[in-house]
């Protein structure tokens, strides 16, 4: 009945996704707590975290392809709400070190009582409480996004316009939390995390639970954005992208879809920011860089927007080109990545699962024409009509 | 005339962009049930005055009512789409990476919020009523297409099916037949004689053997106003309406 329910919601794509989520969530951290470090089944915990931030990086990627590539909404600040997210987390777990602090004040975080304060601001109240810290880490990103987005979707601004301000909005948002008296912890941001929930922050089973939350969350994500796409509301949204004021003569307040998306995307951007956090232990102003929103609009171009999976493979793909090229050939990667988005935009409009649709299309396209080959009197009949047809690039 | 017994009333519109005078003292009515033809050389205000109707243009003067007492000058397009005004555009806009069948369902009249088409549910009545839309423009094999890969004439076709599934009193239909050819023209106008039983139409076309053959009263629009109305024989005898079309 539940799983009736679920799958028609998913198609079967998101149905293997959702399946190989929920396999390594669990095997990742069996193989890394179980077997013994000589085997080669073995995943080191270093390689945990590193998927783990992958797929972090992934979530974004699908709440950013949730209003890019369904509803047309391309946000070069979708960073802000992973970064907002993340120093929700963030509170929480300086809240966590406690006493354990380099200047052992049972109440303040070590950069306020460097800074000579006296006592803890109203905003970190509450966030010594995971549960509060876990509601802001939803509501925070979207009261953000509502507010943003009530006031530009209402004022149709849109297109080029609307990526502008929100770069902007990042930008503020970075500049913002530079400053010390913000009470964020300025430039150095947010670290020295000792435990989450209890466990301590640094052991192997904390890693592994953090991986498979991770996995789970991302494997909900895909379902929440599955859901959304294949109900009308979904089919509205693409009209929204297509043919903005033709819906509106339909009869749809598009402003209030665009809003409903733009929120859902940023919540969700949010939860991925805080799972990041803990898994590479540090939040800082530096995640606000629009830098990094542009970054995360490449991985979805590359994986293929206007799917679902396809920012998956996007963020995982790149990520893993940047942990190899930084560290291989530091100086290039910059160039990589620029060159990377040049040759997707110029000649795969639809990222890698477009690539693969065409391939797909074509090699059925042989095979039938194949097929139609072996059958002699057929294909001498048409021969003799029509010309056969060139191999055409599917659309 | 008073308003109250009207379907749609323009009295006195004014509107100017930049100085260039589009509509100027404007008045039309129709009534319910009425099929008209709107007519006019290039640049005489049609197009600016369905934009004004659907709330796309707001008039700088001027009153615009619609079933004798909505002011459509104070509500925006998604409102006065589901008051009931329908419009087909000049160019043919169907979302072209949906399917035939997906246009009409996200044209069917029903609720518009975002929270009831996130669980909505199609109902027998609703595949029904979108049976029968695909009967009547005749696009029933071909409703797993995409809208991208249908003809001219079968995206104008397909438009007028996404009108009949607003279900509204009243369409806006600008040009529905360029570019069609002969047969299709034939077609669509007996298409529109055949929803204006049923509903108030108003049809801007510049093709005369199209409105001959639809056989309604004629109203010719010329520098945003209207300069002759009534049966196409005697609008295309007046004088004036002879200078306009042929140059002075």
């Amino acid at each position: 009945m539940i799983t009736q329910w679920f799958f028609s919601h998913v198609d079967r794509r998101g149905g293997i996704v959702i399946t190989l989520l929920v396999a390594i969530a669990v095997l990742v951290p069996l193989s890394n707590l179980l077997l013994p470090a000589t085997s080669p089944f073995h995943v080191p915990t270093y390689l945990v975290s590193l998927i783990g931030k992958y797929l972090t990086y992934a979530m974004l990627a699908v709440a950013l392809d949730l209003v890019w590539g369904f509803c047309g909404i391309l946000s070069l600040g979708h960073g802000a709400f992973f970064a907002l997210g993340g120093y929700a987390m963030g509170m929480y777990l300086m809240r966590q070190i406690g006493a354990r602090g380099v200047y052992a004040d049972p109440v303040l975080p070590d950069f306020m009582v460097f800074l000579n304060w006296k006592e803890l601001p109203w905003f970190w109240y509450g966030f010594d409480s995971f549960w509060f810290a876990a509601l802001m880490v939803l509501l925070v990103p979207g009261v953000l996004a509502f507010g943003f987005g009530w006031l530009a979707f209402r004022s149709r601004v849109t297109g080029v316009y609307l990526s502008i301000i929100t770069q902007a909005l990042t930008y503020a948002l970075l500049l913002a939390f530079f400053r010390n008296d913000m009470g964020f912890g300025g430039n150095n941001g947010l670290t020295d995390f000792k435990d989450i929930l209890g466990f301590n922050i640094q052991a192997d089973i904390t890693r592994s639970l953090l991986f498979a939350t991770t996995a789970l969350f991302l494997a909900l994500a895909v379902f929440v954005t599955s859901f959304i796409v294949r109900s009308k509301l979904g089919k509205v949204l693409v009209g929204v992208r297509d043919a903005e004021s033709r819906m509106r003569f339909l009869g749809y307040r598009v402003d209030r879809f665009k809003l409903f998306v733009w929120t859902v995307s940023a919540m969700m951007a949010g939860v991925a920011g805080a799972l990041y956090v803990p898994q590479v232990g540090i939040i800082n102003p530096s995640e606000f860089e629009p830098a990094n929103s542009i970054e995360a609009v490449i991985w979805v171009a590359v994986g293929g927007r206007g799917t679902i999976i396809g920012p998956i493979i996007g963020a995982v793909l790149v990520n893993f080109g940047k942990t190899y090229f930084t560290a291989a050939f530091p100086e290039i990667w910059l160039f990589a990545l620029g060159a990377l988005f040049i040759v997707v935009t110029l000649f795969l409009p639809k990222g890698i699962l477009g690539l693969y649709g065409t391939w797909k299309s074509k090699w059925t396209d042989r095979t039938a024409r194949n097929r139609d080959a072996v059958l002699p009197p057929v294909a001498a009949v048409r021969s003799g009509h029509t010309p056969i047809p060139e191999p055409q690039a599917a659309e | 005339m008073k308003a109250q017994d009207t379907l749609l009333y323009l009295d006195g519109v004014s509107v100017s962009f930049d100085g260039f005078r589009a509509i100027y003292n404007l008045s039309l009515v129709l009534q319910s049930g009425e099929m008209r033809a709107i007519i006019g050389p290039n640049g005489a205000g049609k197009t600016t005055m369905m934009d004004i109707i659907t709330g796309k243009t707001r008039p700088d003067t001027g009153d615009v009512y619609f079933n004798g007492e909505v002011d459509l000058t104070k509500h925006d397009e998604a409102e006065i789409a589901l008051l009931g005004i329908g419009r087909k555009f000049q160019k043919p806009t169907v979302f072209e990476s949906h399917t035939v069948e997906d246009n009409l369902v996200l044209a069917l009249s029903g609720p518009r919020s975002a929270f009831s088409t996130l669980f909505h549910r199609q109902s027998k009545d609703e595949a029904e009523r979108i049976r029968e839309i695909l009967d009547t423009i005749r696009l029933h094999d071909k409703r797993d297409w995409l809208a991208a890969n249908l003809s001219h004439g079968q995206k104008q076709w397909l438009e007028i099916g996404m009108l009949l599934a607003q279900d509204p009193k009243l369409l806006l239909v600008d040009e529905p037949v360029a570019g069609m050819t002969d047969a299709e023209t034939a077609e669509t106008a007996k298409l529109l004689r055949e929803i204006a039983k049923t509903r108030s139409v108003l049809v801007v076309e510049h093709d005369m053997h199209f409105v001959r053959e639809l056989d309604v009263k004629v109203t010719c629009l010329h520098e945003g106003t209207v300069l002759a109305e009534g049966s196409l024989d005697f609008v295309s005898n007046d004088q004036r309406v002879i200078e306009v079309y042929l140059g002075r």
